[in-house]
C-alpha cells in the first residue's frame, strides 16, 4: 500500500444544489488497495461527496486529484477514463435493458478489468437471468448488477453509495463477501454506508462527516473505542 | 364487388393508405427517436421532410444528380444541418422548459418554408421516378405503380433497420439507457452530448430520406411537410410519445385506417385519425404502446 501518495485526494471541496451550499470544505485522501467509508447521519452530505466527485454534480469548488491528475476540469464523461466508476445509492439499473445489456454498457476504461466470465463466476445469478429486464431482478441482484458492471471497465476506485440499504440480511452478507474479493484483486472503494456492522468488516479506515465537511478520521482499530462517540453523533 | 364497393377503389384506396402510412410511419419514428432522447417536441420534422424532397429537386436540377444518388445525399444533408442546428441551438435550449424546443422548431419550420415558398412558389416541383421503377404492375384485382410497391418495401426496410438499430446494437443501448438516465450514462463514460447531437442528426435524416422517397408520390413543395406534420403529430400521440415500435405500427394502420375511411365514408377521411387520437388519448393518455408515466 502506498502511503505517501494517495490515489484520490480531495481538499476543500465545496458543493451546491442550486442555491443551497450541501459541502462546506470536504478533504479526504484514499489510498491504493483502501476500502474507506464515510460515516454520518442522513442529509451531512456523504452522497453529495461521492456525487461531486465523480463531477455529477457541476457547482463545486476546491480540488479533486486522482492519481495526481485534476479532475475537476474534466468533463462528466471523461471523469470514467481516469479510472473512477460509480455505484449510486438507486442503483440505476436501466430498464430498457437486459441484465447483459446493463452489464456491458459502461464503456471498458482501461485493462485489468474482468472478464464477462469472471463476473458470472462471482455473480452466477446474475448469468441466470442474464436476459431478463433489468428492473426486474429482485433489489439485492440489481445491487450486484450495479456493483457487477463497473468491474468489466478497468476502473481503479468504486464509488459505492450505500449498497447494503434496504436488503436482507442474508444479501448483505454476500455484497461484503463481494467487496472482500475485489479488495484482494487490489480495488480500491470509497463506501458510504450507514450498516457499521457491514463496514467493519471490509473496511481499513473511517471519515465521520457532519454538516458537509469531514470531522475526523480514524482506522477501523480505533472502531471501538470510539463506538460511543459514534452513537451520539450517528444517532444510532 | 365487397360491401357494394368496387374492388380496384377498395385495393386502391388500401394502397394510398399503406403509401401515406409509410410516409407517416418513418416521419413518426424520426420524432419518437428525438423526443425520446432529448425530449424536445421537433415541429421543423416536416420542414425537414419537405427539405429531403427540395435536396432531391436540386440535386437533379441544378446538378444532373438521380434519384439514386440523391436517395444516399439528401438524408446526409438533411441530418447534417440538423447535427448544426443540434450544436448551434438546441443544445442551448435541454435545461430550459419543453416549451422553448417547441417553439425554437416551430420558428424554425416557418423560416425553412418561407425560404422555399420565396424561391420556389407553392406550386410545387414535379420530380419524376427513376426509370428503374417507371410504370407498374397489373395484379389482376388493381394496377400497381412499382415506384409505389418500392416506397412500401423501403420504408418498411427503414423502419425495421432503425427498430434493430436502437433495439439490438451497442449503440441503441447507449441511446436506450441516455434516454432513461442521462447523465448516470455520462457518468460511465459515454459522451452523452454527442450522443444527442447524432440523435438529433439521425432523425433529421429520416425526415429527409422520407422527403426524397416522397418526392416522386407527392409534388415538391414548400408546404408538403406542413400538409403532413399534424397528421405525424397524432400518429406520434395515438402511437405514444417516444415509443419507436409504437410510431411505426401506428403509422401503418393509420394509414390504411385513413385510406379505409376513404372507400367507405370519404366525408370523414380527413378528420379519421384525429377522431381515433382523441379516442386513444380518452382511453389510453400515454397512448397504444406509451408507458404510463
Amino acid at each position: 500500500m502506498n502511503k505517501t501518495n494517495p490515489l484520490l485526494s480531495v481538499s476543500d471541496l465545496h458543493a451546491w444544489y442550486g442555491e443551497s451550499h450541501a459541502l462546506h470544505g470536504v478533504n479526504l485522501e484514499v489510498f491504493e488497495g483502501e476500502t474507506v467509508t464515510l460515516l454520518g447521519r442522513n442529509g451531512v452530505g456523504k452522497t453529495t461527496t461521492l456525487r461531486a466527485i465523480m463531477g455529477l454534480i457541476r457547482k463545486r469548488t476546491g480540488k479533486i486529484e486522482f492519481e495526481g491528475k485534476d479532475l475537476m476540469r474534466l468533463p462528466l464523461h471523461r471523469t470514467a477514463y481516469a479510472g473512477i466508476g460509480f455505484v449510486p445509492e438507486e442503483r440505476g439499473i436501466f430498464a430498457t435493458l437486459s441484465v447483459e445489456e446493463n452489464l456491458m454498457l459502461p464503456p471498458v476504461v482501461s485493462k485489468g478489468g474482468m472478464t464477462i466470465e469472471e463476473i458470472y463466476k462471482l455473480f452466477p445469478n446474475l448469468e441466470e437471468r442474464r436476459n431478463s429486464q433489468g428492473t426486474k431482478l429482485s433489489g439485492g441482484e440489481q445491487q450486484m448488477l450495479a456493483i457487477a458492471r463497473m468491474l468489466r471497465t478497468g476502473v481503479k476506485l468504486l464509488l459505492l453509495d450505500e449498497p447494503t440499504e434496504g436488503l436482507a440480511p442474508v444479501i448483505v452478507e454476500r455484497i461484503g463477501e463481494v467487496l472482500k474479493t475485489l479488495k484482494q484483486r487490489g480495488m480500491t472503494i470509497l463506501l458510504v454506508e450507514q450498516n457499521f456492522r457491514f463496514a467493519r468488516r471490509i473496511a481499513d479506515r473511517f471519515y465521520l462527516m457532519e454538516h458537509g465537511v469531514v470531522t475526523t478520521g480514524f482506522p477501523v482499530e480505533e472502531l471501538d473505542e470510539r463506538m460511543a462517540v459514534l452513537h451520539e453523533v450517528l444517532g444510532v | 364487388m365487397i360491401f357494394g364497393i368496387p374492388i380496384q377503389a377498395l385495393f386502391g384506396q388500401l394502397l394510398v393508405g399503406l403509401i401515406n402510412g409509410s410516409f407517416y410511419a418513418m416521419l413518426s419514428l424520426g420524432l419518437a427517436i428525438i423526443f425520446g432522447m432529448l425530449r424536445i417536441i421537433n415541429f421543423a420534422h416536416g420542414a425537414q421532410y419537405m427539405l429531403g424532397a427540395f435536396a432531391g429537386y436540386m440535386l437533379l436540377a441544378y446538378a444532373g444528380i438521380g434519384y439514386w444518388p440523391a436517395l444516399i445525399l439528401a438524408p446526409i444533408l438533411v441530418g447534417l444541418t440538423g447535427i448544426v442546428i443540434e450544436r448551434l441551438a438546441l443544445s442551448r435550449l435541454y435545461n430550459l422548459d419543453h416549451l422553448y424546443g417547441l417553439l425554437f422548431t416551430f420558428g424554425l419550420a416557418l423560416v425553412l418554408e418561407g425560404v422555399f415558398r420565396y424561391y420556389y412558389g407553392v406550386s410545387g416541383q414535379a420530380y419524376s421516378p427513376p426509370p428503374l421503377l417507371a410504370g407498374g404492375t397489373n395484379l389482376g384485382f388493381m394496377f400497381l405503380p412499382n415506384y409505389r410497391a418500392w416506397v412500401v418495401v423501403a420504408s418498411l426496410i427503414i423502419c425495421l433497420g432503425t427498430w434493430l438499430l436502437i433495439e439490438k446494437t451497442k449503440l441503441g443501448a447507449y441511446l436506450r439507457a441516455a434516454t432513461e438516465n442521462p447523465s448516470l450514462v455520462q457518468a460511465f463514460g459515454v459522451n452523452v452530448p454527442l450522443l444527442l447531437t447524432l440523435t438529433y442528426g439521425i432523425g433529421c435524416g429520416l425526415a429527409g430520406l422520407a422527403g426524397i422517397m416522397a418526392a416522386p408520390v407527392y409534388q415538391v413543395s414548400p408546404l408538403m411537410g406542413s400538409n403532413l406534420i399534424i397528421v405525424v403529430f397524432a400518429v406520434v400521440v395515438v402511437g405514444g410519445m417516444g415509443s419507436i415500435l409504437g410510431a411505426i405500427i401506428t403509422g401503418y394502420v393509420l394509414g390504411l385506417a385513413e385510406g379505409l375511411t376513404k372507400v367507405f365514408y370519404p366525408e370523414a377521411s380527413s378528420i379519421v385519425i384525429f377522431v381515433i387520437m382523441a379516442i386513444v388519448l380518452l382511453l389510453r393518455p400515454a397512448g397504444l404502446f406509451g408507458k404510463d408515466a
